[in-house]
């Protein structure tokens, strides 16, 4: 706090902080639900871990897009670009360059920066939807990247045989090690979240969210406020697609197409847009769901489809919202 | 520094904004000074509220100046003239809906506490220090403008007056010299206007020079030491409030 010219604040009594009455429950029971769903692949292994490893990948991605589209309420549609920046780095640097994951996954950090920079510096200061339209195509130019420059990428074909993160010498690759290594990664991701969410630039966003004029007036540089968040959505972005070839040990362009933009949106939403927990428990339901409906056989999407209808229903805030819903409910 | 530094807190010279053919605010020229409240008054469609804009950086002005503490602030942006100490409410309140009242001022001190990235993820004691005292000033300024009770009830449940008065204890958060109120007592009740009417005493008598608009006659002849008086964007007359109630140009504005 700098010293202040006025001292009209004197004057008023200091009102002790009280706590908000927030029900516990309602702020743990998607986390419990979450620890469930991983504990249970922990446990069965092999397909079910696969199945959530991935949405751990990307509970990591749609955090940090929830950073940019939840806390500072912009739109992007190019995320995945970062992601593929990230992932294509590390693929690259550790197959063809001997690097280790870690400069490689940090080179991949510093290409994925330098690229949303390029891009949100110009347009993060127009009004608009201009953003939206550049991340657009930013999202399919880095696409056409991956196809075409096929010296380095391989092309279509992919680059394969990507080594496995290991630490201290020992190689997180089997199902159990590389799920408790992505919830590590989704707790810290998730922590990072919170505490920028309850900080002086959380509530820079969280300005330009409710009115950039408002905001303005007082003092808030919107476009540099907008930046930061672009550039932190990137940065988990490039962090998710970096984890994601090393567990996979492959990449191709299709991984980051268009499809992973519109799973992270679902994603964001169906777990409650703005929230810590939301894009956590988002991704675990969105992928596990279409395989609790496996047994439908040729209904499966279209039971699916019906489950995430009923659910921006019943919960327009998503899951996280929901569990909050049914707690305040309850009190009379 | 100019020569009119010094005691004058604000100063517009010949502030004029047109739109396609309509001049708005036709050369207006008038002070503000230190520890004082001045009050623009004048009909709907006076041109009231594009003044405020030009003065507070929304709306660049077509010719003129506008001086803050004898700098040129002219042509700075908004957040720019925020950063000087220029802080202004908005005729059409705007909240930040989502957050609760206290948040909303907790948002206010931004310019008045430090700290980015690295500071909200390690949080160390100095910040978190720093975030125990804009906890409880926010809700001491909630106090100040009688919502204390209301503190962490989400903004967009509060009532159009209490989302005035929010409004007012957010920019008092972020320690103004100039405070500007487009129209503070809109939709406030009696009591409510009242204790308005005593805040504004209490803020310049503290140092903060205050610029309103507003209608409610009553606050202003209550609180304004100037009054300012515009009709179709051209000042038509300027004093203290009891010789303005009987100025004849005045009366005519307002009577037709």
């Amino acid at each position: 706090m700098t010293s202040s010219p006025s001292t009209i604040l004197r004057k008023a009594f200091p009102v002790p902080a009280q706590p908000a009455p927030r029900g516990r429950l309602a702020a743990v029971a998607p986390w419990l639900v979450a620890a469930c769903i991983v504990g249970y692949a922990l446990v069965a292994g092999g397909y079910p871990a696969t199945v959530v490893g991935f949405a751990l990948i990307y509970a990591v991605f749609v955090s940090g897009l929830n950073i940019f589209m939840g806390l500072t309420a912009q739109v992007s549609f190019g995320q995945s670009a970062f992601a593929a920046i990230g992932g294509y780095a590390s693929a690259i640097l550790t197959t063809q360059h001997e690097w280790g994951w870690l400069p490689a996954m940090v080179a991949g950090l510093a290409a994925a920066l330098a690229a949303a920079l390029a891009i949100g510096y110009p347009t993060l200061r127009l009004k608009g939807h201009y953003l939206s339209m550049a991340t657009l195509a930013i999202g399919l130019i880095v696409h056409e990247i991956a196809v075409e420059w096929e010296s380095v990428t391989l092309g279509y074909l992919g680059i394969s045989g990507v080594p496995p993160i290991d630490i201290a010498g020992y190689e997180v690759s089997s199902d159990r090690a590389v799920l408790i290594m992505l919830s590590a990664c989704v707790v810290a991701t998730a922590l990072a979240v919170a505490r920028i969410r309850s900080s002086r630039l959380g509530r820079a966003f969280a300005g330009i969210a409710g009115s950039e004029d408002a905001a303005r007036a007082l003092g808030i540089n919107v476009a540099r406020y907008k930046l930061v968040s672009f550039l932190l959505a990137a940065a988990f972005a490039s962090l998710s697609g970096s984890l994601f070839v090393h567990v996979v040990g492959y990449v191709s362009p299709e991984v980051f197409s268009l499809h992973m933009v519109i799973l992270s949106f679902t994603m964001l939403y169906v777990g409650g847009i703005g929230t810590v927990a939301g894009p956590v428990i988002g991704a675990l339901v969105v992928s596990v769901l279409p395989e609790t409906f496996r047994s439908f056989r040729d209904y499966q999407d279209l039971a699916y489809g019906a489950a995430l209808i009923l659910l921006l229903i019943y919960a327009p805030r998503g899951l996280a919202g929901l569990f909050a819903a049914l707690d305040t409910r309850r009190k009379p | 520094m100019t020569a009119t530094a010094g005691s004058v807190c604000l100063e517009v010279r010949d502030a004029t904004r047109s739109f396609g053919g309509l001049v708005a605010v036709n050369a207006v020229s008038f002070q503000v000074a230190r520890h004082s409240v001045t009050a623009v008054i004048g009909p709907n469609g006076a041109g009231k509220t594009t003044l405020f804009n030009l003065i507070s950086g929304a709306v660049p002005p077509s010719s003129g100046r506008v001086l803050f503490e004898g700098t040129d602030v002219t042509h700075e942006a908004p957040e720019a003239k925020a950063a000087r100490g220029l802080i202004r409410t908005f005729q059409l309140v705007k909240l930040f809906p989502e957050l609760s009242a206290v948040e909303n001022v907790k948002v206010g001190f931004h310019l008045r506490s430090r700290g980015g990235l690295l500071a909200a993820l390690l949080r160390p004691r100095a910040i978190r220090d720093m975030e125990a005292a804009i906890e409880d000033r926010a809700r001491a300024l909630l106090h100040l403008v009688g919502l204390g009770s209301a503190a962490d009830l989400p903004a967009a449940a509060l009532s159009y007056g209490q989302g005035r008065l929010l409004e007012v204890a957010r920019a008092l958060a972020a320690q103004p010299k100039l405070l500007m109120l487009d129209e503070p007592a809109a939709g406030l009740n009696g009591d409510e206007t009242a204790r308005l009417a005593s805040l504004i005493r209490d803020i310049a008598e503290d140092g903060t020079a205050v610029l309103l608009i507003e209608h409610d006659m009553h606050l202003v002849m209550n609180t304004a030491d100037e009054v300012v008086v515009v009709d179709f964007g051209r000042k038509i007359a300027q004093g203290a409030p009891d010789r303005i109630r009987q100025d004849p140009a005045v009366i005519a504005a307002y009577l037709g």
